[in-house]
């Protein structure tokens, strides 16, 4: 047991770190976070990681992954929170793409695999559905076999990003009759341009767009775009959502929010000293860090298993509902820190991408959305009440 | 970055589990820690032939040249079956000055009998108005010629009552919370002027009062330099705190273990209640716990060797975490278990005082979070110098 970095690690890092500087797009540089950005600057870090040969690290090497040790991954996830990179976005690289690669025949594989790890196609989840939420396999979307063709119909929700999506991946009921939910269900792909899919925007509590509802009516599909043998989709779709909860814990990112939260307190002043100096406030921002760490060894712990054959297993599960908590004290506290100035509110006010009339410092406007908008990580990616029932199903045998 | 045990430490924990398993059940504990002397002192010469008791010990100290790891997994696997013999004070702390900071004639005098299992000290460092605070000293000792005299009352001094030798720390100049000024000395416990108020602690270990007046020490058992000991005595509570986080976290675990098999069997309502939901993420929540503490611990263990601000940090929040999880751990355990779990006859609720108790050993979540947080304090200063 030993938690040095080896010479070879040390010049790793100072690779990643030098291509970041200097390739990272400068009109990104300090924005943060991808509030309101256009679909452009959210693809751009993307693209560019695409050329290098890094969007998809942890892929299998002989689809585009880069065969990083774990600990050459956690070094990479350090490096672009450091500068606050916007990394690629999830639904292609760290959801479609493990389950194409896995179960997809290999026309699927040749004709989408490269779009994902180049940044050129976006792709968003058609999982939930208004009556499906925690309960995912109630799900009532049906697809029929119609000659060489699926015919959707039914309702998606939460569908992040899907304003943007060029493709989408959905839970589809294709045998209604079957004994149990999850054994009906198939894996379907769509191009969001197909006749009959309406995406209508589902405005949240922070005052953004970024999720969505997705209407499909008689869209027709051609059967290629099954993944795998139909009526097997809830095992892919499981296997997606222990791909997706591996990644969830954001250790790097989180820890990079202490950093500014402690440079916030050290600014805002409580009795004429600044707040990072009051007892009760110092006390909130240590126990937060404290946990943080416990986080970010129980994570090296699960990537060190995972190196060895191990998971991702239930086990990750723990990283989901701790990730998720602290990323949430985390926005709760920053909220806190900001004081009076976390009050207004700037979206298109007073027009959208002005900056010509600030108010209070820049660090507290996004102190209250982001606190608002960070209530969802709870709840998404199987809420963490469904995480602590796979733990008692999985874990603990009961 | 690896996560992984050496053959060596897997050896060490596979031949203890089995030693304990044997001999180390819970109604034969219960028998001990309830008999006249309190502990086996044949079950201490069992760890000594395994080699517990030389594995954190250099090769050239006599010892199997291990280190924090090793002493993390006895101690783990000690917190599982409610070990009450002083490995912490004799092998971590006396063991723990005697490799830092001892002269080679302390060295040969003592490490051979400590590590033989002849030889059991106890660690006399906290005082009744002191609390927690390792420079809060009334205890004096004043150099006399080639001796220095000692006087004062060390509090709650666990394995004092099976111990022949203290360690002591004490003030050799300065006043009362200086952080100059202290010393430590190796005291026989049959020196003159040495008395002792022996008792049971409420986990099933033993502890005594200690009181010293005008006992003579002589020159040569001072350890380390006069008057400089404060950075060395921090160092030593700082590996025995992290050596009972791994006890915790053994404890937990078996808390915990107990807790899902209990819920399994017992029935209301026509069921187990390991069924009801409101039941089973509670035993998820100590599972997390649980899990946290092996990483915290792991954590602290291998930041000891780190410099002194990093050290310090690593172990308050190992510390802080451990209070927490074994105050939680242990509490829905035993309400969990419902009526049974109040009873002395169930092993759930031993390990609950352990655990209880083991936040009040070397400070307790308020007291490392203090530290903790005036650490950060620091890091943040020296950052923006």
């Amino acid at each position: 047991m030993n938690l040095e970095f080896t010479p070879e690690e040390v010049a790793f890092r100072k690779e990643v770190r030098e291509f970041i500087e200097n390739n990272y797009p400068e009109q990104l540089r300090g924005v943060g976070a991808r509030e309101d950005l256009g679909k452009e600057d959210m693809l751009a870090w993307h693209q560019i990681l695409g050329k290098k040969g890094w969007s998809v690290p942890a892929w299998p090497e002989k689809y585009g992954g880069t065969g990083w040790t774990p600990t050459q991954k956690y070094i990479w996830s350090e490096e672009n929170a450091r500068m606050d990179t916007i990394m690629p976005l999830p639904f292609g690289v760290s959801m479609v793409g493990p389950v194409i690669y896995t179960f997809g025949s290999e026309e699927m594989k040749a004709k989408h695999l490269p779009g994902i790890r180049d940044g050129s196609v976006w792709w968003c989840q058609g999982y939930s559905e208004p009556g499906a939420g925690s309960d995912l396999a109630s799900l009532k979307t049906t697809a029929v076999r119609d000659g060489d063709h699926y015919v959707i119909n039914g309702q998606k929700t939460w569908t992040t990003l899907a304003q943007h999506a060029d493709w989408g991946f959905f839970l589809c009921r294709t045998d209604p009759n079957a004994a149990k939910p999850q054994e009906g269900i198939s894996f379907i792909l769509a191009d969001m341009n197909t006749p009959g899919i309406e995406v209508k925007p589902i405005k949240t509590i922070d005052g953004g767009h970024e999720v969505n509802e997705t209407w499909l009516t008689d869209v027709r599909v051609p059967v290629e775009n099954l993944v795998g043998k139909e009526n097997e989709g809830w095992t892919y779709a499981k296997f997606l959502l222990a791909h997706e909860r591996s990644g969830i814990a954001g250790v790097a990112r989180s820890k990079r929010g202490v950093e500014k939260l402690r440079q916030i307190a050290s600014t805002e002043l409580l009795e004429g000293k600044p707040l990072i100096n009051d007892d009760d406030f110092l006390r909130k921002v240590s126990q937060l860090e404290i946990d943080l760490t416990a986080l970010e060894f129980t994570e090296l712990r699960t990537l060190a298993g995972e190196a060895q054959g191990k998971g991702p297993g239930p086990e990750s599960s723990i990283l989901k509902v701790k990730g998720t908590e602290i990323q949430q004290r985390l926005t709760e506290l920053t909220l806190e820190a900001v004081g009076h100035y976390g009050h207004p509110y700037f979206r298109g006010f007073p027009e959208d991408g002005s900056n010509e009339f600030p108010i209070g410092p820049d660090y507290a406007h996004q102190a209250a959305p982001s606190y608002f908008n960070m209530r969802k990580t709870s709840i998404y990616g199987g809420s963490n009440e469904i995480q602590r029932n796979i733990i008692t199903k999985m874990i603990l045998g009961l | 970055m690896d996560f992984n045990f050496s053959d060596e430490q897997t050896m060490i924990r596979d031949s203890l589990a089995r030693l304990l398993r044997d001999q180390y059940d819970f109604d034969t504990r219960r028998k001990v820690v309830s008999s006249e002397s309190g502990w086996r002192p044949e079950m201490w010469q069992q760890f000594a032939e395994l080699g517990l008791l030389a594995a954190p010990f250099s090769e050239e100290d006599g010892g199997l040249g291990g280190g924090s790891i090793d002493s993390m997994v006895i101690m783990e696997e000690f917190g599982k079956a409610l070990v009450v013999e002083p490995y912490v004070p004799t092998i971590v702390c006396a063991g723990g000055f005697l490799k830092h900071a001892g002269t080679p004639e302390q060295k040969s005098e003592h490490l051979e009998a400590i590590i033989g299992g002849e030889r059991v000290f106890a660690f006399a460092y906290a005082e009744p108005r002191g609390r927690y605070d390792l420079n809060d000293l009334e205890t004096t000792a004043k150099k006399d010629g080639d001796a220095y005299t000692l006087n004062g009352h060390k509090a709650v001094v666990v394995g004092a009552p099976w111990a022949s030798h203290l360690i002591v720390t004490a003030r050799t100049s300065g006043d009362r919370r200086d952080k100059d000024g202290i010393s430590v000395f190796i005291v026989e416990k049959d020196a003159k002027g040495v008395t002792t108020r022996d008792y049971p602690t409420v986990d099933g270990r033993r502890a005594s009062e200690v009181y010293f007046e005008n006992v003579s020490v002589p020159a040569g058992n001072l350890i380390g330099e006069e008057g400089k000991a404060l950075p060395l005595i921090e160092r030593i509570v700082d590996e025995a705190t992290v050596a009972i986080c791994a006890e915790a976290m053994g404890a937990m675990g078996v808390a915990h273990k107990q807790t899902v098999e209990y819920s399994k069997q017992r029935k209301q309502f026509g069921i187990a209640i390991g069924k009801f939901q409101v039941l089973q993420h509670r035993m998820v929540d100590m599972f997390m716990e649980h899990e946290q503490s092996i990483s915290m611990t792991y954590m602290a263990t291998l930041k000891l060797d780190e410099d002194e601000v990093t050290r310090k940090k690593a172990v308050s929040a190992a510390k802080v975490r451990i209070g927490q999880g074994g105050r939680f751990v242990g509490q829905e355990a035993i309400q969990i278990h419902g009526g049974m779990g109040m009873t002395d006859e169930l092993a759930v609720g031993h390990y609950f005082k352990r655990l209880t108790m083991i936040d009040s050993e070397y400070g307790n979540v308020d007291y490392h979070m203090r530290r903790y947080s005036r650490l950060s304090g620091d890091d943040q200063a020296m950052a923006a110098e």
